[in-house]
C-alpha cells in the first residue's frame, strides 16, 4: 500500500544490479577487510548450529562425551545409528507425517480462501473494501501467543481437542491476513482491461478468476504457498497447547516433550530429528529461493 | 460495466426488466459476500472471537475442566502483586529492546554487505537466509546442545585457546540464560531484517553514489544522506514486524529454559502457557496474555502514526 513507488522501480534496479558500480575503484586488500572477512565471519555464525547439528546426528556416542581423546569438531567413525533409531524405533515418521498433513491442508485452505478475499477486495471494490484489507493487515498482528488460551477453550468446546484437524483450522488464521494480502499485491499488477474485456463477453466473476486472474497469478500462488507452508512447520505453541498424545504430535512439538529424558546420549537422536526435521524445508526452500524471498519482501513492502 | 452486463440478455426491444434474483446476482457487494465469506469465517471464528473470549476469560477463574464465574479485576489484583509476573514483565521489555536493536544494526550490516558486488552473489544471499527457514525450535534445539552445561562447544574452545579455566553453565545462571537466549533470538532475526533490508538497498540507484562521490561525500556521508533516508520506511515495518514478533516470542525460550532458571528467563508468553495451560488456572493465564495487547497496540501505534507522517511528508497518495 504505502511502497507502490519502490516497487516499479524494482525492475530497473534490478537491471544493473550486476554492473559493478563503483565498485572497481576498491583495491583487493581493502575489500578482504571491509567484506569478504566481515561476511565470512557471519556467515560462520549462521551456519555453525547446523554443522553441529549434522555432525552431532553422525557421531557416536562415546566422541560426543569424550572431547578430549576426540576433535569435537570432526567425526572419526560416523555412523548412521541414531538417524535408523530415529525413524525405525520412535514415532518420528508419524509424526513428520502429522506436521506435513497439517501443513498441506492449512495451507491448501488458507490459499483457496485468500484468493476469493484477495480477489473481492481488489477487483469487486465492494463498500467498504478498503477497511476490510486494513482489517486483514490487523488480523496478521495478532500474535498466537494471546490467543492459545482461549482457543484452546474453543477447541475443546468444538471437540476437537488432540486432533490435528484443529490445527487444520486454526493456522489459517496466521496465514490468511498474509496470503490475502500478498496475493492483493499481485492481483493490482494484471490488468484490468483483461477482465474488461472477459465481462464483455459475458463471462461471470467466477470464470474471471478461475481462467484469468489465477493463471496470471501463478508465482505469487507459489510465493504465498511456500511461505504459509513454512509458517505450518514452524508453528509451535499451538501445536503443544491443542496435542496431547504422542502419535498425533508434530515434530517440533515432539522434539522438545519426547526426547527429554535426562539420557546424556539422547543429544545423537536428538540432533538426527532437528536435523530431518529441518531438510523437508530447506529442499523446499533451494527449489523456490526466489519466490520465497518475494514473498518476505512483498508482504513487508505491501 | 455490471450495467452491461444486466442489460445484456436483453436483446428483445421490448423493457425488460431483469428479476431480483438477476440483478442480486452481478451485485457486487452481493457478490463480495460470497468471495469474503471463507477468510472470514476462519477469521471470525478462530481470531476476533478467541481475541473476545481471552479478554472475557481474564476476568473469570475459569479452570481446565471447569467453567469460571466473573470476578472482576481480581486475576489483574493478584497479577500486580506478584514478583514472578513483573519479573518476566521485565524480561519481555529487555528481551525485545535488546534483541531488536542489535537485530536491526547487524541486519543492516550484513544487508549493506551483500548489496555489494561480489562471486557467488546469489548463492550467499540464499544461504543467509536459511536460519529463517528452519523452524525455530528445531534450531533451538541445536543451540540447547551448543549451550549444554557439559559438553558446551563454545567452552571446550574457550578452555583451549585459554581463555577460561571452566566450563561456562550458559543456561543455569540468570544473567547468562538472559544473553544465551537473546543471541539465539538474533541468530534467527537478522537473516529477516537483512533480506527484507537488501530488497529495499537494491531500488537505490547507483548514480546517486557515483553524483555524491564525485561531490565529495565521504562513506558515512553516502549512507547518512542517500542510503538512509531512501530506507527509512522500509525500515519502519520491517522493525515493528521484529518487535511484535519478538516480544510475543514463546518457542525459543520454551524449548531452551521453559522460562528458567529461576524464572529468569520467563517471558509474558511463556508465563502464560505456565500459568494457564501447565497449572490450569486457565483465567490467570489470558490475564497475563492480555496484559500483553496494551504493549502490542502502542509498538502498532508507533510505527502506523511514523508511516503516516511520511506519507504526508512525501505527500504521497498511493495505493
Amino acid at each position: 500500500m504505502t511502497d507502490h513507488a519502490l516497487q516499479t522501480k524494482a525492475p530497473a534496479a534490478s537491471q544493473n544490479d550486476d554492473s559493478d558500480g563503483m565498485s572497481y575503484l576498491e583495491s583487493l586488500p581493502r575489500r578482504l577487510v571491509t567484506l569478504y572477512l566481515p561476511l565470512f565471519i557471519i556467515l560462520v555464525v549462521l551456519l555453525f548450529p547446523f554443522y553441529w547439528m549434522g555432525l552431532t546426528s553422525i557421531k557416536p556416542d562415546e566422541q560426543l562425551i569424550d572431547m578430549e581423546k576426540y576433535n569435537p569438531f570432526w567425526v572419526v567413525h560416523p555412523t548412521f545409528k541414531h538417524i535408523s533409531k530415529l525413524l525405525f524405533e520412535t514415532q518420528y515418521p508419524r509424526w513428520l507425517w502429522n506436521t506435513m498433513y497439517v501443513a498441506v491442508g492449512a495451507t491448501t485452505l488458507s490459499i483457496a480462501a485468500s484468493v476469493l478475499a484477495a480477489y473481492a477486495i481488489v477487483r469487486l471494490r465492494f463498500k467498504g473494501a478498503e477497511a476490510v484489507g486494513v482489517l486483514i493487515f490487523f488480523a496478521y498482528l495478532v500474535p498466537p501467543s494471546i490467543l492459545f488460551i482461549p482457543l484452546a477453550s474453543v477447541i475443546q468446546a468444538y471437540g476437537l481437542f488432540d486432533s490435528p484437524l484443529s490445527l487444520i483450522l486454526v493456522y489459517p488464521t496466521l496465514l490468511i491476513p498474509f496470503s490475502t494480502w500478498l496475493l492483493m499485491g499481485y492481483f493490482k499488477t494484471i490488468p484490468y482491461e483483461l477482465e474488461e474485456c472477459a465481462l464483455i463477453d459475458g463471462a461471470s466473476r467466477w470464470q474471471i478468476l478461475t481462467k484469468i486472474v489465477v493463471p496470471l497469478a501463478v508465482p505469487g500462488l507459489i510465493s504465498a504457498f511456500i511461505f504459509s507452508f513454512t509458517l505450518c512447520w514452524n508453528e509451535f505453541i499451538y501445536a503443544l497447547t491443542f496435542l496431547q498424545s504422542t502419535p498425533n504430535k508434530t515434530v517440533p512439538v515432539a522434539i522438545v516433550n519426547e526426547f527429554v529424558d535426562g539420557d546424556i546420549y539422547k543429544w545423537g537422536s536428538l540432533m538426527a530429528g532437528a536435523l530431518v526435521g529441518s531438510l523437508p524445508l530447506v529442499i523446499l526452500y533451494a527449489f523456490f529461493v526466489e519466490h520465497y524471498v518475494s514473498a518476505m519482501t512483498g508482504a513487508v513492502k505491501e | 460495466m455490471t450495467t452491461l452486463q444486466t442489460s445484456a440478455p436483453a436483446q428483445a426491444p421490448t423493457a425488460y426488466t431483469p428479476s431480483l434474483w438477476a440483478r442480486l446476482k452481478v451485485n457486487r457487494n452481493w457478490m463480495a459476500v460470497w468471495f469474503m465469506l471463507p477468510a472470514a469465517a476462519f477469521l471470525i471464528l478462530f481470531l476476533a472471537y478467541p481475541l473476545g473470549l481471552g479478554v472475557w476469560m481474564s476476568f473469570t477463574d475459569e479452570r481446565i475442566g471447569r467453567t469460571g464465574v466473573f470476578v472482576g479485576l481480581e486475576n489483574y489484583q493478584w497479577l500486580w502483586d506478584d514478583s514472578i509476573f513483573w519479573l518476566s514483565v521485565f524480561n519481555t521489555l529487555l528481551y525485545t529492546i535488546v534483541a531488536s536493536a542489535i537485530k536491526f544494526v547487524i541486519g543492516l550490516y550484513l544487508a549493506l554487505l551483500l548489496n555489494r558486488h561480489m562471486p557467488f552473489k546469489a548463492i550467499i544471499r540464499s544461504i543467509v537466509l536459511i536460519p529463517f527457514i528452519v523452524p525455530t525450535v528445531l534450531s533451538a534445539i541445536a543451540f540447547w546442545w551448543i549451550y549444554d552445561s557439559q559438553f558446551s562447544i563454545i567452552s571446550w574452545s574457550l578452555i583451549k585457546m585459554g581463555l577460561i579455566d571452566h566450563n561456562i553453565n550458559f543456561l543455569g545462571d540468570a544473567n547468562m540464560a538472559r544473553g544465551s537466549v537473546i543471541f539465539a533470538n538474533i541468530w534467527r532475526g537478522v537473516p529477516f531484517v537483512a533480506i527484507t533490508l537488501l530488497a529495499g538497498l537494491q531500488t537505490v540507484s547507483p548514480s546517486l553514489y557515483e553524483a555524491a562521490t564525485l561531490d565529495g561525500a565521504t562513506n558515512w556521508q553516502r549512507f547518512r544522506f542517500i542510503t538512509y533516508p531512501i530506507l527509512t520506511p522500509i525500515i519502519a515495518v520491517v522493525m515493528t514486524f521484529s518487535v511484535l514478533f519478538t516480544f510475543t516470542d514463546f518457542q525459543l525460550v520454551w524449548a531452551l529454559t521453559r522460562g528458567g532458571p529461576v524464572n529468569a528467563t520467563h517471558l509474558m508468553a511463556t508465563l502464560s502457557y505456565q500459568r494457564g495451560i501447565i497449572s490450569g488456572r486457565l483465567g490467570e493465564g489470558a490475564a497475563i496474555a492480555t496484559a500483553m495487547i496494551p504493549f502490542l497496540a502502542a509498538a502498532i501505534a508507533i510505527s502506523w502514526f511514523g508511516m503516516q507522517r511520511r506519507k504526508w511528508q512525501q505527500g504521497s497518495n498511493n495505493d
